[in-house]
Parts: structure tokens; sequence; C-alpha cells
């Protein structure tokens, strides 16, 4: 499909409290252009928590409903159930969470939801920090990667949700980037067809908590998916289908791009090349992610 | 959409809840109209919403909203959007 097939409907409003450069917007913008307007979403604490704005305006064109940290499965549960109890099953539930409230705060209760085959679409993006509350580590931070709360660089590597999420058994399963929004466009289509519960997570660059310029956003995302740094995947039926780039390299059809290509844009990693370039942590990197794919072959194709 | 009369914690949708933004700009993205393709790569990858995206698949820029980030003169493949530095005089 084309950029073009994409609806032209706006639910998002220009004049919001978001960073310049967001991608957190971005994707918001195709979630709305690919459910429209029949949709509630449940936001937790999260930078989206921001973008909606100050009371008594809001950017966000259709019913929201902001809730603690932790509960953003559980809340979208709630919410569901008295949809489902008042009749309306035309109205899709969304809740939308950052990495922190997905990884680390809220696996309890997505877990939970999951479990309860609530009808809902789960969507987390991963802009790899907490950078609501000013760039905190979290389970999605990558190795060597500084933060506020790692500053000479995090010495453990993120954990992969997505596997956690597979362990669920759940219809419909994605990982997307903001840079691909037809693949998006087309991933959030297919999850609204579902039922059951559904879980789709979006790589978001985040220019402040990553320190690249703003203008540098969907060039930071095609880049994570061509080092191999994030792949594009589904999961149906429990069986996975890689999509795009992400294919071509499980089927080591092309090359993936060293990954230094990718962290030396970024300013969370530059203890790695200011004062000398640290050879033997970058070669590290490069080895968990060659055995990432390495297991990914072995286990997908 | 109903709204109450009295004060509740219920926020309203309005364009520009936090002000105009475009004042946050320091490069102003001008767009070149001959050289444009049509390719809606800005308009799809604009955070901020203000790439208007016309019936007939040409470009707009709302500058009272627009950030500056320049996200679109980044992923415009031909060129065709170029950021200028805002400068008083208008």
């Amino acid at each position: 499909m084309a950029i073009k097939e994409i609806p032209t409907e706006e639910c998002y409003m220009p004049g919001s409290a978001a960073c310049p450069g967001c991608p957190a917007t971005m994707a918001l913008r195709i979630v709305f252009k690919a459910i429209g307007k029949k949709m509630m979403m449940i936001v937790p604490a999260c930078c989206t928590a921001v973008i909606e704005s100050m009371h008594p305006n809001t950017s966000f064109n259709i019913p929201t409903m902001n809730i603690a940290f932790e509960a953003a499965a559980a809340g979208a549960s709630g919410v569901e159930a008295g949809l489902r109890k008042q009749g309306k099953d035309d109205i899709t539930v969304v809740a939308w969470a950052g990495d922190g409230g997905t990884y680390d705060i809220g696996i309890q209760a997505l877990s939970g939801a999951l479990e309860r085959n609530t009808n809902f679409i789960y969507i987390c993006y991963n802009n790899q920090i907490y950078s609501n509350t000013g760039i905190q580590r979290s389970g999605a931070t990558p190795y060597a990667a500084w933060t506020t709360t790692t500053v000479g660089g995090k010495t453990e590597y993120r954990k992969e949700m997505g596997e956690i999420i597979q362990a669920h058994h759940i219809p419909y399963a994605a990982q997307a980037c903001i840079s691909y929004p037809e693949d998006l466009y087309k991933k959030i289509r297919k999850a609204k067809q579902m039922k059951g519960p559904k879980y789709i997570e979006i790589m978001a660059p985040c220019p402040p908590g990553w320190r690249f310029g703003m203008e540098r956003t969907v060039e930071m995302g095609t880049l994570s998916v061509e080092t191999g740094a994030w792949a594009l995947y589904e999961f149906e039926n429990d069986e996975i289908k890689f999509n795009g780039i992400s294919k071509l390299l499980l089927e080591e059809k092309i090359k993936p791009k060293p990954i230094e290509d990718w962290i030396k844009l970024q300013g969370r990693f530059r203890h790695l090349f200011i004062p000398k370039k640290d050879v033997k942590k970058l070669q590290e990197i490069q080895d968990h992610t060659n055995q990432i794919w390495e297991r990914y072959r072995k286990c997908y194709l | 959409m109903k709204k109450y009369k009295v004060k509740t914690t219920i926020s309203y949708p309005k364009k520009g809840a936090t002000g105009k933004t475009g004042n946050w700009r320091v490069f102003r993205p001008i767009l070149d109209k001959e050289k444009c393709v049509k390719c809606l790569r800005c308009w799809i990858f604009c955070p901020e919403a203000t790439v208007i995206r016309n019936k007939d698949n040409s470009i707009d820029i709302d500058y009272d909203y627009c950030k500056g980030c320049g996200i679109c003169a980044n992923v415009c493949k031909i060129k065709a959007i170029t950021m200028k530095r805002e400068s008083m005089d208008k």
C-alpha cells in the first residue's frame, strides 16, 4: 500500500505540548488514522499524558482516560467490560503506554489482561527510556546507553518484550517502527479486525532522550531496523512472519549495516567514542546483536 | 459532544491546547511547490499534523503551530522543503 491510501482524517490536533520531532505523536497520528474515531484510549503516566496538554483543553479528538502508571491494561479491561455490558461492540479499546509502563511497571496488569482474553489493542511505543520523568533507565534501554541513572552506560542488556508476549499465545502481536508508516498502518488495521487481546510495539527514537537532532527521528528509526537493533515482525496463530527489511535480514538476502552506524549518531553512546573509541564495547554490542539474529534464524526461519 | 455546565475534570478538544506553538520555531520550513511531486512523505511523518494535505494531494504548512523540527525537510527525497532561519522581519 502507498502513503496516499492512508485517510486524511485527523484526530490529533496541532498545538500540543509534545517536543518538536516527537515520535510518539507521529505514531499516534497513524494509529488514529488506522482505527478512526470509534475508539477509546487509556493512557497511563507516560509522555502521552503530557502531549494531551493541560486541562481544560486537550489535543486528542477522541475519548481518553488517564490512569495510574501500572494500570493501563487493567483500565482497558474495565472499559472493555463496560462497553460489552452496554452492547457497544463497535468501539475499539486501545491502551497506549510507553516502554516504562509496559516493560517494567505495567507488565503485571498487561499479562493479566492478555490471560483474561480481553478484547483490546495494547500499543507500546518504545523509546527505550522513561523520557517523561527525565530520561531514566528502563528495561528496554540497550546495553552501554547513557541515561541519568546509568551515567557510565547501562551494564545490562535490554529484555525482549516481544517474546514475553508470545508466551501468552495471543491472536496477534507485532513489532513496528515509526519510520515505516505503511507497515504500521497495515498492522493496526489487521489488529482492529481481530477479536481478543492484541499487542503492538512501536519503535520510537526520542530526540531529547537519545541525544540526537530533532530532524533525525525518522532516520534513526530506519537505521535501527537496517542495523538489526530492532526487528519488524508479526505474530499470528503461533507463527512468526518477519516483514520488510527485517525479512531480508533474516533470510540473509542483504547484509545488516554495522551497529556502529546507528549508535555513533546518538549522544547517549558518546562515551564509547570520546575521548577514545571503545572498540571492545562496540564489538560486544555487535556480537550481541548478531547473537539475537542467530537465535531468530534458528527459531523462526 | 456533550458539554457540562458544571466544572468537571473533563478536558475538551481544542486546536492549540498549549497555545500557538509556532513561536517555538527557530527554523521555518519553506516548500517549493514547483519541485513537489506529491509523495506525501512530509505529511505522514509530520509529528505535529501541521503539514496539511489538500484534496489534490498538494501540501500546505500551518505556520501557526509548526514547531520547526525539520523532519519534513529531512524526509523529502527531492529536497523541495528547505529550512530557513526565522527573522524578525517577515
